[in-house]
Formats: C-alpha cells, sequence, structure tokens
C-alpha cells in the first residue's frame, strides 16, 4: 500500500509540474510579450514598464517559471492588475462558491445515479430498466447551462420557490445551500445520467462474471450475489468515471455560475479574460487543474482501497 | 443409495433444443461421470440440477432429490439446498473467485448463509476447511496471490463447507497442469470417502473418467448415448459414438519412418545454454530489483528432419523458448542458431533465417485475423521472400489440398471454418513458405478428442512426405508420445530429460518426468478392443 | 436494427440536411434586423417565431447547425488524426519509456477540461470558433490515443499478431494491416459520440462567449440571447435548447445502434 500510495504521490507531483509549465507557457511564454498584451496597443512606456516589472519579465524565463512556482507553493498568486489586489485575496473569496457547488454537483450525481444504476441492472430489460435507460439517454443530450435556464424559469419566476441568482454568502448556511440548489441540481442531471449508465454497464458485465455463478451455486439468491458480489466491484470503472466528473462538474460550474450570477471563480475568469489579466487567468487555472489532479490522485487511492490487487503485500 | 435421479429431462432455451430425455442417476459415496465432446450438453445437465439455467430456460422431467423434485421448487427453496445440500465447483479457477474477497471469507460465506454461525465462528470453520482441502496458505489471502490449483482448492473448500450431500464438479481439473490435476482429483476422491458424498464428475477427458468414475454416462448432441458402471462402459463398449471416442482417445498416429534421404549437410537448430530473465517488480522502493529465470542454461538440438517433443506444465518457459527460437525476442546470454546463422538480428529480421522456420499455434479462433480471407492468411509468410512467387494462387490452393481442404476454401473469411478446419489451415500457412522447421505450440491442446486424433494424423503425415523437423510442444504427454523420435521434458526454465521418445517413456531418469508420468490420466489398454 | 436505431439516424440526417441546405438557401436572411417583428411566437410566417432583433429562428437555427456541425465534427478529427496513431504507437511500444510517455501526456491533457483549455486559448488568442475547434480537439486526442491503445493491447497479444512477426512484419506493418482494421469500428462508435459530446461543448462555449463570434450562428449564442427573455418569450430559449438535445440524443441513439451492430462482441464467431 505505501509503495503504492507512493508511485501515485510521485505521479502527481510530475503531473502538476508538468500541467504548470504547460500553462506557464502558454500564457507567458507564447504571446511574446505579455505586458504589452495585457495593456494593448496605446499603452503607456512609464506603465508598460510599471507592469513589466511588478511581472518580472525582465528575469529569464526559467527564473520567471521558478519564481512564479515558488510563489504558488508559498501561496502567493501574484498581484491582480486590473483590481490591484492579490490575487490569492481575489481567489479565497470566490472559491467558497465554486468548490461548494462542485461538491453539492457531485453529491446530488451519485446519489441518483447509483441507486438508478443499480435498480437498472438489477430489472435488465424490464420496464424499470428502459424507463431509467430512457430518462438518462436524455439526461445525456441536455446542455446543462440550458436546463440551468429551465430550472429558473420553473421555480424562480414561476414558482419562487427559489431566488433566480446571486448569492448571500455563508452567513446563514441553510440559505447558502439553498442559492447552490438550483445550480447543482442543474449541474447534477445531466451528469447523473451519465454516471447511472456506467454503473448499469459496469454492473451487467459483473454479473456475467464465472464468481457471480460462484456466489449462485453457494445459496445466495440474485439479490444477495448483486449486492455482496457485484456492486464493489463495479465500483472500479465508476470510480473513474466520478474523478472526471469532478473535473466536468468544476469547469461546468464555471459556465453555470453565469446563468444564476453566482461570484464564483467564473465570474473571476471571464471578467480577467475581458480585461486581459492574464496573471488572475494563469493562477485560477492553475488553480482548477491543480484541483483535477489531486482529485484523481484521491481517486487512485480509492481504487486500492475497492481492488485488493492493486495492494501489494509487505 | 439413490441420491439424485433424474428421468426424462428435457430442456430448450428460447426456440434452441438442448437436452433430450436425459437420464441420470447418482449413488451417496460414488462417482458418477459424464463425458462428451463439447456441445454435448454436459454443463447443461449440471446447471439444471443446480437451478442455474440461464433466463428463456424451459425444462420438463423430474429431478428428484431428497423425495422433491428441483425443477418443482421454489427459488428460495433452491437457495437453501445450493451450498448447503448441493455443491458445486466450476471450470474456470482463475475467474470463478471474487477478487477484491479474501478468500476465507469467500468460504465462510457459504457457511454464514445457511447456518447461524458468527463470523468468528464461520471464519474458524472456513480456516478448517481450507486445510482440509491441502491448502497451506492463510485464509486472510486475495485470490489474485494464488496458483490456479490454490484457486481450484479454494473453490473447493466454498462448495464442500457443509458437507454437502451432492457435489458437482464441472471439468474441475481441465484448467490445470496434469501434477496439478491428479492431486484435485485425489482431493475429490478422499472427499467422496470421507463424507460419503455423491460426486457428479463433468469432463471431456476419458482418461480421466476411467481412472477415477464409479459410473459413466457418456452424452452426445444433449442426449445420453451410453450409461452404466465404468468397467463394463469401457470393456463392453457399446454404443458407435463411445467406441469412436474411446478410439480417438487413445490414437496413436501409425509409426512413420521420417522422410528419407540422405543425411544433410546443415546442423539444423541449435539452441546453446540460452538464458532469458524478466524482471519482477521491486518490492521496496529502492529494493533490487529480483529477475525470474523463464529459460536458465537451455541447451537442445533439432537436426534437419527430426521430430522432436517438448513437455512441461504451465510456466515451465514453453512459450518463453518458442518466441526466443522463432527470433522474435532476444536473450540474455546463450546461442540460437538455425544452420549456423542466428535467428535473432535485432529490429531486422534475417529473412534467410525465418523463412526457413514457422509455427502452428495452440488457439484456433485467435490465430486468425477476422477481417482477412483465408488466402490472405495463408500466404501472408511469403513476406519473408523477396518477392512474391508469380504462381501464387497455385500455391495456395496446393498447400489447402495438402492439409486436407479445398482451394475454393482461399476465399472464405475465417469464421466460416470449425476449430479442426482453422488448426489445417494454421498449419497450410506455416506449410507455405517449404520451411525446414516447424514449431506446434500446443497445436492439438485446444480440439476435441475426435479433432484432435485427424490433426495429428495429418502431422505425422507432413513428416513422411517432405523433409520437415518440428519441435511439438505440448503439456499433454500422451500426444507427445505419437508423434516424435525424441523428447525433453522441461521443468522451471531447465531441460530436465532429453532422449528418444519410447526410452523416456519406458524408463524415465529425472523425478519429475516420473512425476509427470505417473500423474497423466491413463486410458486403459482395453478401450482399443 | 432497433428502432431507436432509425430514430437516431433521422435526427442526425436532418440536422446534416439543415446545414447543408443552409449553404444554398434559408427562409430569411438572419443578417438583416426586423424590430417591428421582433419576438414573434412561432406562427405560419415565421414556422419557429422570431428574436429580440427580429430575425427568423428557423433560419438562424439552420445556420447554427451548420457551426455546430463543422466544430464538432472537425473536433473529432483531430482527435481521430492525432489520437489513433498515438494510441497505436503506444500499443506497438508497450511498456517502454516511449508508451509511458504518451501515456502520461494523455492524463496530462486529461486534466484541462476543454473549457479550460478554451479560456488558455481565449485569454491569449481571443475567442472564435477555430479556437473552440482545438480545444475540443485537444480533449479528443487523449480519448482516442486512450481507447485505441485499450484495444490494441488485447489484439497484440493474439496469436495472429504472433503470426504475423513470424512472417518477418514490423511494428508498424502490423499496426497498420491487422490491428488499425480491427479498431475501426470501435472508432467509428467512439467518433460519434465524440461528435455529440462536440456538440454540446461547442454549445457551452458559446453560450459563455468562448466560441464563434458574431455574426456567425450558433446555438450556445442563441442561448445566451434568450436568457433575459425566457419570462417574456420563452420560445427563444426552447426551441434552440430542444434543438441541441434531438441533436445530441439523434448522434448518441445512432452511435448505440452502431455499437450493437458493429460489435464484434456481439456476434457469433462460430460455425
Amino acid at each position: 500500500m505505501i509503495r503504492y500510495t507512493a508511485g501515485r504521490l510521485a505521479s502527481l507531483i510530475l503531473s502538476l509540474i508538468a500541467a504548470s509549465i504547460v500553462i506557464f507557457a502558454v500564457i507567458e511564454v507564447i504571446p511574446g510579450d505579455p505586458a504589452s498584451f495585457m495593456l494593448g496597443v496605446n499603452a503607456r512606456e512609464d506603465t508598460l514598464a510599471a507592469l513589466r516589472d511588478q511581472m518580472g519579465l525582465n528575469d529569464p524565463l526559467p527564473v520567471r517559471y521558478l519564481n512564479w512556482v515558488t510563489g504558488l507553493l508559498t501561496g502567493d498568486l501574484g498581484t491582480s492588475w486590473t483590481y490591484k489586489t492579490p490575487v490569492a485575496d481575489l481567489v479565497a473569496d470566490r472559491i467558497w462558491v465554486s468548490l461548494p457547488l462542485a461538491i453539492y454537483a457531485l453529491t446530488l450525481s451519485t446519489l441518483i445515479a447509483f441507486p438508478a444504476g443499480i435498480i437498472a441492472a438489477s430489472r435488465r430489460g424490464g420496464p424499470a430498466d428502459v424507463t431509467i435507460m430512457g430518462a438518462t439517454q436524455l439526461g445525456v443530450a441536455i446542455p446543462n447551462f440550458w436546463f440551468a435556464m429551465i430550472l429558473v424559469l420553473i421555480f424562480a419566476i414561476n414558482l419562487r420557490w427559489f431566488s433566480a441568482g446571486g448569492f448571500p454568502g455563508w452567513e446563514d448556511p441553510a440559505l447558502a445551500l439553498k442559492s447552490l440548489t438550483l445550480p447543482a441540481i442543474a449541474l447534477a442531471l445531466p451528469q447523473a445520467a451519465i454516471l447511472a449508465r456506467v454503473m448499469r454497464s459496469s454492473l451487467l458485465d459483473m454479473l456475467g462474471e464465472d464468481f457471480i455463478r460462484t456466489a449462485r451455486a453457494k445459496g445466495l439468491s440474485r439479490r444477495q450475489a448483486l449486492w455482496r458480489h457485484a456492486v464493489r466491484n463495479a465500483l472500479i470503472p465508476v470510480l473513474t468515471i466520478i474523478g472526471l466528473q469532478f473535473s466536468f462538474l468544476l469547469a461546468g460550474g464555471i459556465i453555470i455560475e453565469q446563468v444564476f450570477f453566482l461570484p464564483g471563480l467564473g465570474r473571476l475568469i471571464f471578467q480577467s479574460i475581458s480585461a486581459r489579466d492574464l496573471i488572475v487567468v494563469e493562477s485560477v487555472v492553475m488553480l482548477l487543474v491543480f484541483t483535477v489532479i489531486v482529485v484523481n490522485f484521491a481517486v487512485d487511492l480509492a481504487y486500492a482501497a475497492v481492488d485488493p490487487r492493486l495492494r501489494r503485500r509487505a | 443409495m439413490t441420491l439424485l435421479g433424474v428421468k426424462n429431462l428435457t430442456l430448450n432455451i428460447g426456440p434452441h433444443p438442448i437436452l433430450h430425455d436425459v437420464d441420470l442417476t447418482v449413488e451417496a459415496g460414488k462417482i458418477t461421470a459424464i463425458t462428451g465432446e463439447s456441445g454435448s450438453g454436459k454443463s447443461m445437465t449440471a446447471l439444471a440440477i443446480m437451478g442455474l439455467l440461464p433466463k428463456g430456460a424451459n425444462t420438463t422431467g423430474t429431478i428428484t432429490f431428497e423425495g422433491g423434485d428441483l425443477l418443482q421448487t421454489s427459488e428460495p427453496d433452491l437457495c437453501d439446498i445450493r451450498g448447503n445440500d448441493i455443491g458445486m465447483v466450476f471450470q474456470e479457477p482463475m475467474t470463478a473467485l471474487n477478487p477484491v474477497h479474501t478468500i476465507g471469507s469467500q468460504v465462510a460465506e457459504t457457511i454464514r448463509i445457511h447456518t447461524k454461525a458468527s463470523k468468528t465462528d464461520a471464519m474458524a470453520q472456513a480456516a478448517t476447511m481450507l486445510k482440509r482441502v491441502g491448502l497451506d496458505v492463510p485464509p486472510d489471502r486475495y485470490p489474485h496471490e494464488l496458483s490456479g490449483g490454490q484457486r481450484q482448492r479454494v473453490v473447493i473448500a466454498m462448495a464442500i463447507a457443509l458437507r454437502p450431500k451432492l457435489l458437482i464438479a464441472d471439468e474441475p481439473t481441465t484448467a490445470l497442469d496434469v501434477t496439478t490435476q491428479a492431486r484435485i482429483l485425489t482431493l475429490l476422491q478422499s472427499l467422496v470417502n470421507e463424507f460419503q458424498m455423491g460426486l457428479i464428475l463433468i469432463t471431456h477427458d476419458l482418461a480421466v473418467v476411467a481412472d477415477v468414475a464409479d459410473t459413466i454416462t457418456v452424452m452426445k448432441k444433449g442426449r445420453v448415448v451410453e450409461s452404466g458402471p465404468a468397467t463394463r462402459v469401457l470393456t463392453q463398449t457399446q454404443h458407435p459414438y463411445t467406441k469412436a471416442l474411446l478410439a480417438a482417445s487413445s490414437h496413436q498416429p501409425a509409426t512413420r519412418e521420417p522422410y528419407a534421404s540422405q543425411t544433410p549437410a546443415t546442423p539444423g537448430l541449435v539452441v546453446q545454454n540460452v538464458t532469458r530473465t524478466y524482471p519482477l517488480p521491486r518490492q521496496t522502493i529502492l529494493g533490487r530489483r529480483a529477475h525470474f529465470r523463464a529459460l536458465d542454461n537451455v541447451s537442445l538440438t533439432i537436426a534437419p528432419g527430426e521430430r522432436v517433443g517438448l513437455v512441461g506444465e504451465s510456466g515451465c518457459g514453453k512459450s518463453t523458448l518458442t518466441r526466443a527460437i522463432l527470433g522474435l525476442e532476444d536473450v540474455q546470454a546463450g546461442t540460437i542458431t538455425l544452420d549456423g546463422d542466428p535467428v535473432f538480428t535485432g529490429n531486422r529480421p534475417n529473412l534467410t533465417v525465418r523463412r526457413k522456420m514457422q509455427v502452428v499455434f495452440q488457439d484456433p479462433y485467435g490465430s486468425f485475423n477476422p477481417r482477412h480471407r483465408v488466402g490472405r492468411l495463408v500466404s501472408e509468410p511469403w513476406h519473408l521472400l523477396e518477392t512474391k512467387p508469380p504462381n501464387g494462387p497455385d500455391l495456395i490452393a496446393q498447400a489447402l489440398t495438402d492439409v486436407g481442404l479445398t482451394p475454393s476454401d482461399a476465399d472464405k473469411y475465417i469464421h466460416e471454418f470449425s476449430g479442426g478446419q482453422r488448426q489445417r489451415i494454421a498449419i497450410a500457412r506455416a506449410l507455405i513458405t517449404q520451411p525446414d522447421l516447424i514449431i506446434f505450440d500446443e497445436a492439438v491442446s485446444a480440439l476435441d478428442v475426435s479433432v484432435r486424433a485427424q490433426i495429428l494424423d495429418l502431422i505425422a503425415d507432413l513428416g513422411t512426405k517432405r523433409r520437415l523437423a518440428y519441435l511439438f510442444i505440448s503439456h499433454d504427454l500422451h500426444v507427445v508420445r505419437a508423434v516424435t523420435d525424441r523428447v525433453l521434458v522441461m521443468q522451471k526454465g531447465r531441460i530436465v530429460e532429453d532422449g528418444p521418445t519410447a526410452q523416456v517413456y519406458d524408463t524415465p531418469q529425472h523425478p519429475y518426468t516420473k512425476e509427470l508420468l505417473a500423474a497423466a490420466p491413463h486410458l486403459p489398454d482395453f478401450a482399443e478392443v | 436494427m432497433k428502432l431507436s436505431f432509425y430514430i437516431g439516424a433521422a435526427l442526425t440526417a436532418l440536422f446534416l440536411a439543415l446545414a447543408a441546405l443552409s449553404f444554398v438557401w434559408t427562409p430569411y436572411d438572419i443578417q438583416s434586423l426586423d424590430i417591428p417583428n421582433k419576438l414573434q411566437r412561432p406562427n405560419a410566417t415565421y414556422l419557429l417565431g422570431t428574436d429580440q432583433f427580429g430575425r427568423d429562428i428557423l433560419s438562424m437555427i439552420m445556420m447554427g447547425a451548420r457551426t455546430s456541425i463543422a466544430v464538432a465534427l472537425l473536433a473529432v478529427g483531430i482527435g481521430i488524426a492525432a489520437g489513433v496513431p498515438l494510441g497505436l504507437l503506444a500499443a506497438a511500444r508497450r511498456g517502454t519509456w516511449l508508451d509511458e510517455v504518451i501515456m502520461r501526456g494523455n492524463d496530462l491533457v486529461f486534466a484541462f477540461p476543454s473549457l479550460v483549455i478554451a479560456i488558455l486559448i481565449t485569454a491569449v488568442y481571443g475567442a472564435s470558433a477555430t479556437n473552440a475547434i482545438i480545444a475540443i480537439g485537444i480533449f479528443n486526442i487523449p480519448v482516442f490515443a486512450r481507447l485505441s491503445r485499450g484495444a490494441a493491447l488485447p489484439l497484440w497479444e493474439r496469436d495472429f499478431i504472433l503470426a504475423a512477426r513470424v512472417a518477418g512484419k514490423g511494428p508498424a506493418r502490423i499496426s497498420a494491416e491487422h490491428i488499425l482494421p480491427n479498431i475501426t469500428n470501435l472508432m467509428i462508435v467512439q467518433g460519434t459520440i465524440q461528435f455529440s459530446l462536440g456538440i454540446l461543448a461547442e454549445a457551452a462555449l458559446s453560450y459563455i462567449g468562448l466560441g464563434a463570434q458574431p455574426p456567425t450562428a450558433s446555438w450556445g449564442r442563441m442561448l445566451a440571447d434568450a436568457q433575459t427573455l425566457t419570462a417574456i418569450a420563452p420560445h427563444t430559449a426552447l426551441i434552440p435548447g430542444c434543438t441541441i438535445i434531438a441533436m445530441v440524443l439523434g448522434l448518441n441513439l445512432l452511435g448505440d445502434g452502431l455499437r450493437d451492430w458493429l460489435d464484434p462482441r456481439l456476434r457469433v464467431d462460430r460455425t
């Protein structure tokens, strides 16, 4: 287990280094002079010089990269050129919207998909299976941002059960959760449809395995064999999808925030793009990618918990 | 005492008839063998008794067990019977166990479902049962840490944990090596005696049947063609199909003199002190890598026209040796030459050497690209020639005729052929470049006995029509004896015995050869009558 | 062949036909504004109604189909053209450092959702349909690379590959002659799936302004325009939304049908 974890950890660190190099190259190397890009053609010489100085553009590339990475490691994400505040502060305010939204949506998606997938697989070909599969077929085809607009139309504008947008802050957690509920549903349902399909097909694969027949020969009923022997084995491919979904939910959240006017990372990143504030874009993108890589690391560890073949006896 | 009585069992799955009027009786404390070739309905009979038939199955007739009719028993009651009164062991030990649970807990599960035993009690009983079936690994191991034979012991422990009255074993040793097979069969026999169980042993292998069965039921295409006490069925065989099966099982191609000619000047294949190791995963992060010796100082020669057998169990290094001789993989030490030229020449194969060698593989279903026609498949080795022969279609037709097929088969796709026909096509492919040496890598192991006999005849024939040397690799001592002049025995990457075939079989020198010969199930000679 | 396959094929054909038709004819010119006729509900003159500038929604759907299909199809093309050779190469060199580098590279790209790639590109080069194609296309590369490697690996263990090696064929030739034809079906099925995902991704990118720019019509931007109008003119949001769903649903049904039809595991390979 230690060996396995160490291996995954090494891979995590390598991935982070590689990702940071890619982001650094796209933002700071490919445009040529990021400072004049940010300020546009009509920039004054002294403003340009000041920005160059702030971004450390006068240093050689490796030094700039190392400075940036050292900053990231110590929590210094640079200072936004447009907001004139540390990026770390900007991010800190907003991540408490984006991250809870992604986790909320993932929870919903899992809670819906697991029972749906298991019911469909255990009643393969029956009316419940056909209904669930039909619903998921539709679910995967729905764009989440459009679904969000429809939810607003029905539940906020017509029924007035929820507010149409905005975020009241975490002073009142119940209110905060309530304002994240519609966005989370909009994000979760299409993902739940995908997850339920994976869960079903993975379970059906397992139900065809020899060891299920062995379990039945021991005297387990169909249902007992499903729960004791198929579900846990079926989790292995399902975990992969959950890991991938987290990154989709985080990214999808950026879009959904637009529909609900939520002050999350999405808003920050779009404002920064239109203001050409590369410093903010670079750090926020790195943060998103960092989160995805860490989640995948967690999924790898979860694999080992589920599948003893990955653990090596010491 | 009659334990189980199957009467007029007829089974259809959907529109397909599977079994017709099958009758079977099983006595307590006796071994009843069901035998027959693939598709005979052996396994379906077993699943019908277990009540585990696939969806859409329709049965008529009766299966009487303990005074009740299993076909009329409700599913919850069947669940109580399965594992408790009737246990079952399956063919494929590698997949029959759930990979994410420990072996102890999987055995304990049988106990926990049917009794009120606490978790600790069940685990303790499971540990005892694992010891009883001769397993010497702790119960907290996972299936992937065990060998095939060990896993089969776990499956048996699971099936007999509650001392069922009836045990059904469906091809329990088919996936195992002969020495392991012998031990598992001995275990099953001792369990039958100890628990006074009835055992239904399903196997295609008549030698196994002859070794252990008390009564024999022979099936063909869903019908029982013959049944009765083992000695009677084997000595006073009545049904022509049973006779044919027995003849095919003990079939020995008539000894043929190899293609006679003056001794050629070339030395043939020479393998000298070859060692091939594979690195094993590191045990600790910075620890030294251990190496697995797949081939350990192996030396052998095959003279032109010589027919050599190689016998060994799985993992002994046979496949590695095949790849090394074919020049597909390099070796760490030693040399392999064919007529003096090295077979391995880095990334660019030496075509002159490669042209002289061909191979026939075990699996008739995996040996061909399903998307190419037979003509293209057979002529693939022409890639080894500088220019394709101008009379290509004629040569393909000739090669197909040589192996007993027709020239028009060249336009068909491989899925139109049966397993035996596919092996003929594989042999045609091997012959197309007129090689000096062919390696038969378990080439008849996947075939039913009657087909196997035909292919063995074909191989024996080849050596008489042209000067062809071959290396016939098999785990089955019986078939090697039939078609070779000299035999090598391989164990753990070493060649432990090398001598003329008859001599090795009659007076084996090495203890391992002796063990192999003793373990091989034996079909008595009276079968030839 | 199941009914759902025919529904999928029909829906897909319908949108391809609409997109093709838009090159020669649309009911109205979508460049000209007609403010007096704005926000009309669907009626005999405007079959699907008009938007806030009085443009005909049916015409915009047709033009948008062109954008969606072009972006998604090109993105699938990028994925296949780069991903399949990479996957085949990794499989041919399995277990070597090259395989490792390719697979690690794939993992790395997976850490960048296509939206994040689009953000990176847009931040530096500005938004455009081309950038959407690149962003979605890059994301498709590891999908096809992984799939083709995964499908090729078990083939490399098959005896017919060994027979080809015995016949003196090298890895490149074996990949082209024996591996590729046996994974083509799988790639076609995955291609339809990535096509449908590409339609969704294109809609999302143009919705947040990172995709096709005005005056190019796109379904995603029609939805962005409709967002503030849902209460007074719900059809402006419902119609493009249902269009996207129909197109994606059609492709998915088609893909499922193709899988059932082409997947060799479901076909009987015995005589």
